[in-house]
């Protein structure tokens, strides 16, 4: 079974042409590999349903608007993971 | 539906918002400045204008969903199949079906249908956010009174 950066990073490198390589779990997914709103739309749709979640990110947004975080707690992609695996986790209590 | 104004959608015949259903009744018109130029001497509804037919069908059940607390705009279009031409004058059925809720978008899959028969499809995305003015909200809520939008699916504006 694929971990969920081996999942993640596949759904990215599918919906928005990017190679593989260009990937890492370090990778911010807007100052690193270009992803705009538009393909992010895409890349939530394809989490959601490969995880069965719905990724909080109007709460994502506003945390970062506010200044609570940075983007890189929700963009990076390790950080990303780690917060689909919290989504996942909850799903399932 | 007037054309020339965007207006697609006529009348929701039903709404079933715990199902994520909607269907609407969309009355092509037999004239309009669209059809002299699209095309002249055959003129039929533009394929985008149906897509725009399938996404304001779908964009209803959305703004249903929010009870109208939050707009929906078009995003993206997938898989979008005009399987026949639509003439003036054509009564038009359209019905979408939200296939996903995510925070801050939806997808909805929708079609429309001339006498049972399927005429075009799509898949629509749009972005879910809050209305940009009171001039928006105040306009979609008039359109959800005329078109039959039920009064308790207009509670959020």
């Amino acid at each position: 079974m694929a971990s969920t950066y081996e999942t993640v990073a596949g759904i990215i490198s599918d919906t928005c042409d990017i190679e593989p390589g260009k990937i890492t779990p370090e990778s911010h997914a807007i100052n690193d590999l270009g992803i705009d709103s538009l393909d992010f739309l895409d890349v939530a749709f394809a989490i959601d349903k490969a995880f069965g979640i719905k990724m909080p990110l109007e709460q994502w947004t506003q945390d970062v608007n506010a200044g609570t975080v940075t983007t890189d707690e929700y963009f990076v992609l390790k950080n990303l993971c780690a917060n689909i695996d919290k989504l996942v986790a909850a799903k399932s209590v | 539906m007037r054309l020339e104004y965007f207006q697609m959608v006529d009348r929701i015949v039903t709404l079933d918002v715990s199902g994520r259903r909607i269907a609407t009744a969309c009355q092509v018109p037999e004239r309009s400045p669209v059809f002299e130029g699209h095309f002249p001497g055959y003129p039929i509804l533009p394929g985008v204008l149906m897509i725009e037919i399938m996404a304001q069908t779908g964009g209803w059940l959305v703004l249903a969903t929010q009870r109208c607390a939050k707009m929906p705009f078009l995003m993206q279009v997938e898989k979008a199949k005009m399987r026949a031409f639509v003439a003036p004058g054509q009564a038009l059925d359209a019905n979408a079906t939200l296939v996903h809720e995510g925070s801050g978008y939806a997808v909805a899959k929708a079609h429309i249908k001339v006498g049972g028969k399927t005429v075009a499809e799509a898949e629509i995305r749009y972005g879910v956010v809050s209305f940009p003015n009171e001039t928006l909200k105040a306009a979609m809520v008039e359109t959800a009174r005329r078109i039959g939008l039920p009064e308790e699916f207009q509670n959020g504006a």
